[in-house]
């Protein structure tokens, strides 16, 4: 990143910092939407459809009406459409939940592609950063505290949720539905209605995960604007041990993870880079291994989940 | 209607797919009539642009070879009750083996290094896909998502070695591996512009087909599909039959990679990444993981996709307006599942 070769190795640090801030918020609202669905019992896959029509329809709303906030919000309103349509399929009985996502993400990414095709040339309004530098003389310390506002926002969500889950009638009713949908029936909760909203909330999540996408870094609207943080949500959040908290620290690791990269090239390190960016998937895999048993479910995750091993 | 169940099973999923295929066209005209395209015109061209003419059935086998070995990969775990979507992943490692015998093996007789590459590639993707039913089966690791986190780890793979270790100095802005010889590159079959990928597919099929039907290896993986517990009770090879299936359904996406390297891009490199192993769970699924259905339904979305062309010649629809249509077709086809049993519904008799 600009700015980092002037502090020499000192730059590693700070743009890595600042990177994995930046590159995290997108992570940070898909897993946290994932989160949210999968503390229910149900697994949502096409994320990555969602997070591409987010990044579109904020795009696209920020520039007819100038407000780049106008965007997010249309963003979250088209996640949540598209969270309830996976929520509603998957209500259906004898549907396989996995297969729903991936058709999901195949249609999401489509439709944004089409609906998104006079975009590609126009710029719009990009979302402010705040300055929490501005006391530094150094302009790559400046570069590295420039922090979007829709991080903030989320790391606030993240501490919400957690709350949620931990003190809360709301939290306690997901949970049942997720640990045990024939104890969440006894008690008189309406499981289907329950895993539709967390679902629909959870694409809302995912649609302004993918506002940050077009409209802050890389702050521009194509087809290869994704890397597939959408997809990389359902790791995530198995990583993180479905705790919005850890979904925090996880996501400022993956994205510190795709940081390395450019800061190492900064200094002169160009090759292995891609290993780096992989390292995230990997230790996912090895978390994986660790946590499941051939006899048991996946460790800490909700009872009813469908990936359980045990089924 | 008839009294026989089986009929009965066989007419529901007519009506269903029928039904499916019916929605579909619905939706997807109102929604090209939105963009500003007639629907007529549009799907007389995807018609056209898929089987209308000896040259767009060339294009449509083309483009039908891949989905069919990479449908494989879904479609076979599924024998076991298994969800496998570590298509795109398998195919990946695949082209790069592929592309790394073709090159080391460079000089040697063609055919020699066409073989080489086969197997290279085979092994490669059978071994990802078989790793990944080891660890579901010795340790309960979720099969699913370990090879969705494998497909990150295989384009990671690809890029590294296509920048790095088998980096050819003059791919400037595509890295990519050297090439891997035009006289080492898989033809043409006899007869049309289609490569010998699509035999492959057909075979490979065909094959599979055979030997889950008709054999005791099928009936035993059919066992294992319906009751573990049971099989392992019968006293089957539960783990070796469960490699085994990995390694045949890796295999075939593996092959895929090799027929993108060896037929269409002569060497190694991001262009491998195109999406085939997402279709092919979108094949699978359409084919309701029928082997024997395989080979048409790859055709009818290698038709699909050939059309793309077409559509924006004519209409300037873009060309993500196929995928649309995949998208949508594959979710109509999911939500039609729950409309089983309830067309004609079988009443069962009470025992006295």
């Amino acid at each position: 990143m600009e700015g980092a070769a002037d502090l020499g190795w000192w730059g590693v640090p700070l743009a890595l910092l600042a990177g994995a801030v930046r590159a995290s918020t997108p992570f940070l609202f898909v897993s946290l939407g994932e989160c949210l669905t999968e503390k229910s019992g149900r697994i949502n896959l096409g994320l990555e459809g969602t997070l591409v029509m987010g990044a579109m329809i904020a795009y696209g709303i920020s520039f007819l009406t100038g407000s780049p906030w106008l965007g997010v919000a249309g963003a979250a309103g088209v996640g949540l459409v598209m969270g309830a349509l996976h929520g509603v399929i998957c209500g259906l009985p004898r549907v396989n939940h996995i297969a729903v996502g991936i058709a999901l993400m195949i249609f999401g990414v489509g439709l944004a592609f089409f609906l998104g095709k006079p975009l590609i040339q126009p710029s719009a309004p990009q979302l402010p950063g705040l300055a929490l530098g501005a006391w530094s003389d150094s302009r790559a310390v400046r570069a590295a505290l420039n922090v979007n506002a829709l991080f903030i926002i989320g790391v606030i969500l993240t501490f919400v949720m957690a709350w949620m889950f931990r003190s809360t009638r709301i939290g306690l009713a997901i949970r049942t539905v997720g640990d045990s949908r024939d104890a969440a029936r006894a008690v008189g909760l309406d499981v289907k209605r329950i895993r539709l909203l967390t679902t629909a909330v959870g694409g809302a999540f995912a649609g302004v995960g993918g506002s940050f996408l077009s409209l802050y870094y890389p702050g521009s609207w194509n087809e290869g604007l994704s890397s597939g943080q959408g997809l990389m949500a359902v790791a995530l959040v198995i990583f993180a041990r479905w705790d919005p908290i850890k979904c925090l620290y996880a996501s400022l690791l993956f994205g510190g993870a795709g940081a390395l990269g450019p800061a190492l090239q900064g200094v002169g390190i160009s090759t292995g880079y891609y290993l780096f960016n992989a390292t995230p998937y990997l230790l996912t895999l090895i978390v994986m291994i660790a946590a499941s048993s051939r006899d048991r479910a996946l460790a800490g995750a909700p009872g009813d989940l469908s990936i359980n091993s045990s089924s | 209607m008839t009294s026989h169940p089986g009929l009965r099973l066989a007419a529901e999923s007519v009506v269903l797919i029928l039904a499916t295929f019916a929605a579909t066209a619905l939706l997807f005209a109102l929604f090209v009539a939105a963009a500003g395209a007639p629907p007529t015109g549009v799907f007389y061209d995807i018609y056209l642009g898929a089987f209308g003419s000896w040259f767009s059935w060339q294009n449509t086998l083309t483009r039908a070879a891949p989905f069919m070995l990479a449908a494989l990969c879904t479609a076979l775990p599924a024998r076991l009750g298994l969800l496998v979507i570590g298509n795109e992943g398998a195919l990946v490692i695949g082209g790069v083996a592929a592309a790394a015998a073709g090159i080391s093996l460079n000089g040697v007789a063609p055919l020699a290094v066409q073989v080489g590459m086969f197997v290279a590639a085979a092994v490669a993707g059978g071994l990802w896909i078989a790793g990944a039913l080891a660890l579901r089966h010795y340790r309960g690791v979720n099969e699913t998502i370990s090879t969705l986190l494998l497909n990150y780890l295989a384009i990671a793979l690809l890029l590294w070695l296509v920048g790095g270790p088998l980096h050819d100095p003059a791919s400037l802005n595509k890295p990519s591996t050297p090439s891997i010889g035009s006289a080492n590159m898989l033809g043409d079959m006899p007869g049309m512009s289609v490569h010998w990928g699509l035999a492959y597919g057909v075979i490979a099929c065909a094959l599979l087909f055979v030997l889950f039907r008709y054999t005791t290896f099928g009936f035993a993986a059919r066992i294992i599909g319906g009751n573990v517990r049971a099989a392992q009770l019968n006293g089957l090879a539960v783990a070796r039959i469960t490699l085994i299936v990995g390694f045949l359904a890796g295999a075939a996406a593996g092959v895929a990679g090799m027929v993108e390297v060896a037929a269409v891009h002569g060497r190694a490199n991001e262009s491998l990444v195109a999406g085939y192993g997402y279709v092919g769970i979108l094949v699978a699924f359409l084919a309701r993981q029928n082997l024997a259905m395989i080979v048409p339904v790859a055709i009818l979305l290698g038709g699909i996709e050939a059309s793309g062309g077409l559509l924006q010649r004519h209409f300037e629809l873009p060309d993500a307006t196929t995928t649309v249509l995949q998208g949508t077709l594959f979710m109509l086809l999911l939500a039609s599942e729950s409309l089983r049993g309830r067309i004609f519904p079988i009443r069962v008799q009470e025992a006295n």
